[in-house]
């Protein structure tokens, strides 16, 4: 990572998003806590930055997402509104030689943070120095029931696949699905996908049908890759009888099997199966539709 | 809907600017919001008791910053608060520093409108001490204070209030003294400081005082609040002033300068609180969850546009 890269772009968005003397104002504070200034300076700023920043969305370009990309692979910036990018600039700016002090300030204004406070931490987490340090931190990030909060050490986050281990990336794919989180949206999903993972997964979607309840069709993806046995069973009675969605999800499971039961019973269904093959089928696609269907039964309902 | 003990104009808007709502129930915010009130500020203050530990006011400024401004969300009516170590529980020195160490993380965040309810209680030389160094951290953030008046030595408690902000060089159109009665509001207003006054049953004002200072002073630079708590108190004193001092002959613009227009525009330079806020809000809806928590429970209907009609008591407070 180019943390130096990632702090210019930071300076650079919040010169373009925040009215003039908001940008000075977090130039002098970062300047401030960059030389040494009493924590309270770093709590006091980092909670006033949307006062002298205001909140409006960066609105990041095509160049500017890519530049992101480049100083850091999996950094996603750009949906980003400007006092998140400056509670970022400030954290960034602390001085980190003293890894324990560093460490410490960071842990207290974690501790103390409200919602949005909340957010604009998780989501500096990949740009942050010492990353091992801050799993526990992450993790604790998805134990919140805040949807935002989890949403953001969740999605559009590269740090979950880099850092947990199979346990806490397993909690956390688990919970996105009960939270209703877009599994399309979890950086390295179907990298990390692993056996123990489809078992909790399947049991799961055993659990809601038990209670008459359906699963997101996402919910097949990560199993996919470990459909063996009686999942196979799980996704033959998905293809054959779930709605147009599962059964789409259920086909690209099927694809992604190692098994021959599972080409075969993929084969029973060519037209779907031709789908897949051609790419015209894909989970980002399918993902997409399903949230939009959810998003009109929302209306329909209020 | 009903008749309401106080009807209003469907254009009548409130403010109470000093309520503790941590307090009260999710009735009182139904009331509120029925009698018009769309907005609250909530002091930090004590809690009737003593806390004996930094954890009991980290997790109250936590509450004040979020889950009472959802609660207060979801019966349509916007929560701001304000900051600071109250009189009360700055004699306890040792953790009164421990509260002085954990400000600075809650003072700035979003929301929240000035430092207080800080000020005299006994006027001890501890909360002397902390009444110093709390103007010192509203200097420092640039912010608005609040100023709780004692209830015993009330009128030289409020003026060494006023010579304490003066020391410390604060532009008394950013400070708002509360709790004034007849006997202080004069030499407030003369030092042009925001000058509240709370309608509390018997400890501070009735109402029909209050009519008779705005009768005296006038409106400028006055507002009235409910400071409604833990104790036998009355969430809907601002809107019952306001009736009040309709029903004694004063002119409308009057109530609503003095139960509106003046809190915001006292508040309203934190640059936290703005008419905007509740004129476009969000949609109330009750579904919203937090903290995995929804207001409602066993399946009631998510719906709070119309509250059973209730208190049909007299306007008066006494």
């Amino acid at each position: 990572m180019d943390r130096s890269r990632v702090i210019e772009l930071l300076d650079r968005w919040i010169a373009e998003a925040a009215p003039d003397e908001g940008h000075r104002w977090v130039q002098e504070k970062q300047e401030e806590i960059a030389g040494g200034a009493p924590n309270r300076v770093f709590y006091t700023s980092f909670s006033a930055v949307p006062r002298y920043t205001g909140k409006a969305d960066l609105d990041l370009s095509a160049a500017d997402r890519e530049a992101a990309e480049e100083a850091r692979a999996g950094w996603r910036p750009g949906d980003w509104s400007v006092d998140q990018a400056g509670r970022s600039r400030l954290v960034l700016s602390l001085p980190s030689e003293d890894r324990d002090a560093y460490l410490s300030t960071l842990d207290r204004v974690f501790t103390h943070a409200d919602m949005n406070e909340s957010v604009a931490l998780y989501q500096t987490l990949p740009v942050l120095p010492y990353p091992k340090a801050h799993r526990a931190r992450a993790a604790e990030g998805l134990r919140t029931n805040i949807t935002a909060v989890f949403n953001a050490v969740a999605l559009h986050n590269p740090y979950p696949a880099e850092q947990f281990d199979d346990g806490a990336w397993n909690q956390m794919v688990l919970k996105a699905v009960f939270v209703g989180s877009p599994l399309y949206a979890i950086q390295g999903i179907d990298r990390r996908a692993n056996a123990e993972l489809a078992r909790m997964l399947v049991d799961y979607a055993h659990e809601r049908w038990a209670a008459d309840r359906s699963v997101t069709p996402e919910l097949w993806r990560p199993v996919g890759p470990f459909a063996e046995g009686a999942m196979l069973d799980d996704l033959e009675r998905v293809i054959t009888a779930g709605t147009p969605a599962e059964q789409q999800a259920a086909a690209l499971a099927l694809a992604q099997s190692p098994t021959d039961r599972a080409a075969t019973i993929l084969d029973a269904h060519p037209e779907l199966r031709d789908a897949v093959q051609r790419g015209a089928l894909t989970w980002g696609r399918l993902a997409r539709e399903a949230m939009d269907a959810a998003d009109h039964a929302v209306e329909n309902a209020a | 809907m009903s008749e309401n003990a106080t009807p209003r104009d469907e254009r009548t808007m409130y403010i109470d600017p000093h309520v503790h709502m941590v307090s009260r129930t999710t009735d009182d915010y139904e009331a509120m919001r029925d009698a018009g009130v769309v907005a609250v500020i909530e002091p930090a203050f004590w809690l009737g008791q003593p806390r004996t530990n930094i954890g009991a006011f980290q997790h109250y400024f936590n509450m004040l910053v979020g889950w009472e401004r959802f609660r207060a969300a979801q019966f349509g009516i916007r929560h701001y608060c304000t900051i600071g170590l109250n009189a009360k529980e700055a004699n306890n020195e040792p953790l009164a520093e421990e509260v002085m160490d954990l400000l600075p993380l809650y003072a700035a965040k979003e929301g929240v409108v000035a430092i207080g309810e800080i000020g005299y209680d006994d006027m001890t030389d501890a909360e002397e001490r902390f009444f110093h160094e709390q103007l010192d951290l509203a200097k420092e953030l640039d912010m608005l204070v609040l100023v709780h008046t004692p209830h015993r030595n009330k009128k030289e408690g409020t003026s060494r209030s006023m010579d304490l902000c003066e020391e410390h060089n604060l532009d008394p159109t950013r400070v708002i003294i509360d709790h004034n009665n007849e006997e202080t509001v004069e030499e407030v207003l003369d030092r042009g400081f925001w000058a509240a006054f709370t309608i509390y049953p018997e400890t501070k004002m009735g109402n029909e005082r209050m009519v008779e200072i705005v009768r005296e002073y006038g409106t400028e630079r006055i507002f009235v609040d409910s400071a409604a708590d833990w104790g036998v108190s009355d969430p809907l004193g601002v809107p019952k002033t306001a009736q009040l001092m309709l029903e004694r002959g004063l002119p409308k613009e009057a109530a609503r300068t003095v139960c509106y227009d003046n809190p915001l525009a006292a508040y309203g330079q934190s640059g936290q609180i703005a008419e905007e806020d509740w004129l476009n809000p969000p949609a109330i809806d009750q579904r919203q969850v937090y903290s995995g928590n929804s207001v409602l429970r066993g399946g009631r209907d998510p719906v709070v546009e119309d509250p059973a009609d209730r208190r049909k008591d007299s306007i008066i407070i006494e």
